[in-house]
């Protein structure tokens, strides 16, 4: 009888290293698999048993002694118990692709992962020559996962186009958007799909290095792919003469050093430059003049993994999701205030009431929901009348909003959205590279244009202010953090403009005086 | 914190380990850091003879990247999480009942020079908000009550279990 019990970051940080130390302390050595993704849940214990993997959940380790005589009796008697973990609606009703793998084992386990059809995307590819390869992928439709949504094989075509010694795949895992971690639990939970994607990459466009530059804040995932990285080329997935083909490709984890910025593909490779993380003028692309000068692939965490189901299954199989011009599935990351908030694996077109509704359950805090943010902390913030909006990039972008990399964040009725619109300019302040004026001076000067319209100061010629502000920042800035910054704060004031007119004009601020937010909750 | 030895810190070694890496600098300081706790002003000619850089490129990066300290930190380093999911969750409140319960703001250190308060943009924990850091841990759902708890496991004996 196997008893799991997750490494995943949100299950460790709900407690699951005390679970598995009173599972040892019982005599039952747990295996430390990764998380499904329902975090509601977590942690998230698991039993195989006769009537297949059930779950008990959310567990703490005062009930383990509980469950473990539960076990030996009636199962189904404990008040935790879930039944069969694969029949919980919340998954059963997904289409998981990229996380058909997550949670079922230990993350780290290679022969885990080959029994689940691991490395059979590589082994087809090595097949192959590089142009077959990129012509899968162009087949089957994959868009960059990171937010851009700029065709994969494209990218690929130009990088295998380029007559270089020395080419790079680059991963982008510095997953800096607030409300996501689709990335992280890729890493976390089943990190060779990503390593073996990356070689893939290599294979494709002739590149025989590859670095996944990692964002500082997941100490998990580092210690993760570290170890998959080093058995890997143990067992010669990595490394010179892959399985005995003649093909090398050396896969390395760069830390980043906390700054939002580096999530940008231009800023990140002056990054693992070892410079400041400066975002480039773009010409030249980095698919031809990226690292060190070189051709290289930038892709998201998402994209590459989805790279392995896509050589594994055919470009055919994986076209067949999605709808438009989105094909394949959206990793939907339900977070904030909700009640049930987890990773949601779908084909394109879902709408985002139907995840939070029926997914999500409504708020954690039971109270109405008032605004959802999708796409991380450039996105727009919508109000219940597009939320039949259906999730993909096409829809979203003709609403101005944006996918993103797919993360959505819910507010109940407590929000003050003037607060979150400040908020918005404040984090560009904070996270800005400086390269641009529009950026780096524009955000200083929103945050104190929206003081001054809260405040009742010159209101209605400080709207408009902050209107040509946001202009200045949409046309002017050299990329998306000083181009979208505009996004929530246009959107809190157009659908609710109320939040900004609260304040007594003679009060001062309750937020520079208390540090809580005016409008409390 | 501040001691001599750190003052004129030998990072020979590390320089040595990290000189012929592409694009070396930001794993060379995030060793320095692991081993000094900080990057201390000191270490700077060093890095820059060892990987032909400027002094003005190495400071450059150093002040560019949040992570790395010029200064002594506290035993602690405590991030609470100020992005939208978090907020969403009522991380302002803590972050106001932390500061209170500190004595500090942000970028600040205990007087004892336990905990030093540092603000993060995301800890990718989002679906149990509001999330907190303390140096390589993180935890979930955490309320006032449940942040006083935490500091006062810290401030426990060594030895006691957290």
């Amino acid at each position: 009888m196997s008893i799991y019990i997750p490494q995943d970051t949100t299950a460790l940080a709900l407690g699951a290293e005390a679970v598995a130390r009173v599972l040892q302390a019982a005599g039952v050595e747990p295996v430390r698999n990764g998380s499904r993704g329902l975090f509601w849940l977590e942690p998230l214990l698991e039993v195989d048993t006769e009537d297949g993997r059930i779950g008990f959940g959310p567990v703490t380790n005062k009930d383990i002694p509980g469950i473990l005589d539960a076990l030996e009796t009636d199962a189904s008697s404990h008040h935790l118990y879930l039944g069969q973990v694969e029949k919980i609606e919340y998954l059963a009703s997904q289409q998981r692709l990229t996380y058909a793998r997550a949670g079922l084992g230990d993350p780290v386990c290679l022969d885990n992962y080959q029994a689940l059809n691991g490395f059979v995307g590589l082994s087809n590819a090595l097949q192959m020559d590089g142009q077959q390869i990129v012509d899968q992928v162009k087949d089957s439709g994959l868009r960059g996962r990171g937010g851009a949504a700029f065709p994969a094989g494209i990218k690929w075509q130009t990088v295998l186009d380029c007559d270089s010694e020395q080419k790079y795949i680059v991963c982008n895992a510095d997953e800096g958007d607030s409300g996501t971690f689709a990335d992280r639990l890729v890493m976390e939970a089943d990190p060779y799909q990503l390593i073996e994607g990356m070689t893939v990459a290599g294979l494709a466009v002739g590149a025989n290095q590859g670095y996944i530059y990692l964002r500082s804040e997941y100490p998990v995932a580092h210690k993760l792919l570290n170890i998959a990285i080093e058995r890997a080329v143990e067992a010669n997935f990595l490394g010179d003469n892959i399985q005995g083909s003649g093909k090398t490709f050396h896969l390395e984890v760069r830390l980043g050093a906390g700054a939002y910025i580096c999530g940008e593909e231009t800023s990140l490779l002056d990054s693992l430059e070892g410079k400041r993380g400066m975002v480039r003028a773009k010409p030249p692309l980095p698919a031809i003049e990226g690292l060190f000068g070189k051709p290289t692939v930038v892709n998201n965490v998402l994209t590459l993994a989805a790279i392995s189901t896509i050589l594994e299954q055919g470009a055919e199989a994986y076209q067949n999701f999605g709808m438009g011009r989105s094909r394949g599935t959206l990793a939907i990351q339900l977070a904030g205030n909700i009640k049930r908030g987890g990773l949601i694996e779908l084909a394109f077109g879902v709408t985002l009431r139907e995840v939070v509704e029926d997914y999500g359950q409504g708020t954690h805090s039971g109270r109405p929901i008032r605004a959802i943010q999708v796409g991380g902390p450039l996105g727009a913030f919508l109000p219940e009348s597009q939320w039949d909006t259906p999730m993909d990039y096409e829809a979203f972008a003709a609403i101005k909003a944006m996918i993103g990399h797919g993360g959505i964040v819910v507010f109940d009725d407590s929000a003050d959205m003037a607060a979150q619109a400040r908020f918005a300019m404040e984090f560009c302040v904070v996270e800005s590279c400086g390269k641009c004026t529009p950026c780096r001076i524009g955000s200083v000067r929103g945050v104190e244009v929206i003081d001054r319209i809260v405040a009742n100061e010159n209101r209605d010629d400080n709207l408009i202010l902050l209107h040509e502000l946001c202009d200045t920042m949409e046309l002017g800035s050299l990329c998306a953090m000083g181009g979208m910054t505009p996004f929530p704060v246009r959107s809190a004031l157009t659908h609710f403009q109320e939040d900004f007119f609260v304040q007594d004009a003679a009060g001062p601020l309750l937020e520079e005086a208390t540090g809580v937010s005016p409008g409390g909750k | 914190m501040e001691t001599s030895a750190q003052n004129t810190a030998d990072i020979s070694h590390l320089v040595t380990q990290y000189k012929a890496v592409p694009g070396g600098l930001l794993p060379l300081l995030h060793a320095i850091q692991a081993e000094l706790g900080y990057v201390p002003d000191t270490t700077v000619p060093a890095i820059a003879t060892g990987l032909n850089l400027s002094r003005a490129e190495v400071h450059g990066v150093i002040s560019f990247y949040h992570d790395f300290k010029t200064h002594p930190v506290g035993q602690h380093t405590v991030q609470i999480c100020r992005s939208e999911a978090c907020q969403s969750m009522g991380s302002r409140q803590l972050e106001a009942h932390a500061k209170a319960l500190l004595g500090i703001d942000y970028h600040e250190t205990t007087e004892d020079g336990a905990i030093t308060l540092e603000p993060v943009y995301c800890l990718g924990n989002c679906a149990c908000s509001p999330s907190v850091r303390i140096n390589n841990d993180i935890y979930a759902r955490v309320d006032a009550e449940r942040f006083d708890d935490l500091m006062a496991d810290i401030k426990a004996p060594v030895g006691e279990p957290k």
